[in-house]
């Protein structure tokens, strides 16, 4: 195998997931370099979710996944968040205690508040995580992904369910981390939320990495094949089974 | 007058009457008997909690050969009747079984040994359920976050602890409304191990209405208030409903 670029942080090489008898990613083959946004688009069923997994390593594969500095931090932020029922605070406490149990219980408390900073929400620092609004709660999961240093933050579908301001709030949050040099790895289907904040943008079909281009290119008026169709509207949204 | 209609007309009211002046006096008879019964029966919960919680705990995150055959057993113990736990701890605490040697049979000890065998599937069965529900619901995120099997499963039950004190509560029912187990390894001794099941069993035998129906009337409000607490832990927004900062 040759050797991987020093900026890599995640090498796939002809991976593949499959659940019992569906295959949702096919001999999948990129690379994620520090300091990268990319966007993963497609339709529903697409494999989106499944790449996301594999890459972030928390899902069964065959094939090649290599991470050249495994003792680096991940974290992912799923698209309906899952906040454990406690304070916003301990929430992300817990989150820094997993991530780092070898740091000093002072600085973790420190890393806490700069995140909760960060997000806004510090005044809801004693509020319970649940009782937060929807935008809210996101926002407690981003900071929660960011709390730990990640070398990469994974988002599913970040902002899929919240309302529009919500969204723009998110975003917003999502352009400041890759301004500070976070490498992000998105699923989304909002092409124009891919287009604002992505470096690059991967087009999934039907498990596939169809397209893997920097943004600019893969929204230029030349994009091929199927990808071409999708941008255009004329493809459908869900995979026909 | 026939037997059944003085029954009705004359004994049930005067032991009613009888049995709320025991209450209302608090007559030391009858407050010896609940307290051994709360005693006995909440000492049971707490070692079916140290055992039954983390067991099932673990089953909800455990992948092992035979788990559906465990788990199957649990779900069968859940019913296990309480004369049989009775029968199984007299065997092993009798003078001749395993446990002889211990000499606890007929003391409070084996009483709570017994109720301890009568609930711990409960505690087990029922908090793995719990867990394995709060797995389906977040257990990526927890892997994600990089949490392994152990602390996955002891923040799922901190997650869900109104469900688990539910549970809880449940154990201490069925812990404090059985006869058989008690009475089998106890003995019904005054003063000893008479709780209050094996007495209202006595004390209505022998046709001693009010102690019986004054400890009945107990037993059904510590049930009562079992339910009411059952019912604002499941409010979750409730008085008890504190949340930890």
């Amino acid at each position: 195998m040759s050797a991987l670029p020093s900026s890599t942080l995640i090498a796939l090489s002809d991976a593949s997931v499959a659940y019992g008898a569906v295959q949702a990613v096919r001999n999948a083959t990129m690379r994620v370099a520090k300091g990268e946004f990319i966007a993963i688009v497609g339709a529903n069923g697409s494999g989106k979710t499944s790449l996301l997994r594999l890459l972030h390593g928390v899902v069964a594969h065959t094939g090649s996944r290599e991470v050249p500095r495994p003792s680096g931090v991940q974290a992912m932020v799923f698209q309906r968040p899952f906040l454990l029922r406690l304070s916003v605070w301990n929430n992300i406490r817990i989150a820094l205690w997993l991530a780092q149990r070898d740091t000093a219980t002072a600085l973790r408390d420190e890393r806490a508040e700069q995140a909760l900073g960060r997000v806004g929400l510090a005044a809801l620092r004693h509020r319970p995580a649940r009782s937060l609004s929807g935008g809210e709660q996101q926002r407690l999961a981003l900071a929660r992904g960011w709390a730990v240093r990640p070398d990469i933050l994974f988002l599913d579908e970040p902002t899929a369910s919240l309302d529009p301001s919500a969204k723009k709030d998110v975003e917003a949050l999502l352009a400041d981390f890759a301004a500070d040099g976070m490498t992000l790895v998105m699923s989304t289907h909002n092409l124009g939320q891919a287009k604002r904040l992505a470096s690059r943008v991967v087009y999934m079909d039907e498990g596939r990495i169809d397209i893997d281009l920097p943004t600019a290119d893969f929204f230029g008026s030349a994009t091929p094949g199927r990808a071409g169709l999708f941008l255009k509207g004329e493809l459908s949204w869900s995979i026909e089974v | 007058m026939p037997p059944h209609e003085r029954l009705v007309t004359s004994v049930v009211p005067e032991s009613f009457a009888t049995a709320f002046r025991l209450i209302v006096h608090a007559d030391p008879a009858l407050v010896r008997t609940v307290a051994l019964s709360l005693a006995v029966s909440g000492s049971a919960c707490l070692c079916a909690a140290a055992f039954g919680l983390a067991s099932g705990a673990w089953l909800a995150v455990a992948r092992f050969p035979g788990q559906r055959v465990v788990l199957l057993a649990l779900d069968t113990l859940l019913a296990l009747p309480s004369v049989v736990a009775g029968l199984a701890v007299y065997l092993l605490l009798s003078r001749s079984g395993p446990l002889g040697s211990w000499g606890i049979l007929f003391t409070p000890a084996a009483m709570v040994i017994a109720q301890t065998i009568l609930v711990l599937p409960v505690v087990t069965a029922l908090s793995r359920q719990v867990v394995a529900d709060a797995l389906r619901d977040g257990g990526d995120q927890l892997r994600s976050m990089g949490a392994g099997a152990a602390a996955s499963a002891a923040l799922m039950l901190l997650h869900e602890r109104w469900a688990v004190a539910t549970l809880m509560l449940i154990a201490f029912g069925r812990a404090i409304a059985e006869v058989g187990a008690v009475m089998i390894v106890g003995g019904n001794i005054d003063g000893v191990t008479r709780v209050m099941t094996t007495t209202i069993a006595l004390e209505t035998s022998k046709g001693d209405l009010p102690l019986a129906l004054a400890l009945g009337i107990v037993l059904l409000l510590v049930i009562a208030l079992l339910n009411v607490g059952i019912a604002l832990f499941r409010r979750g927004n409730g008085p008890l409903a504190i949340e930890l900062r």
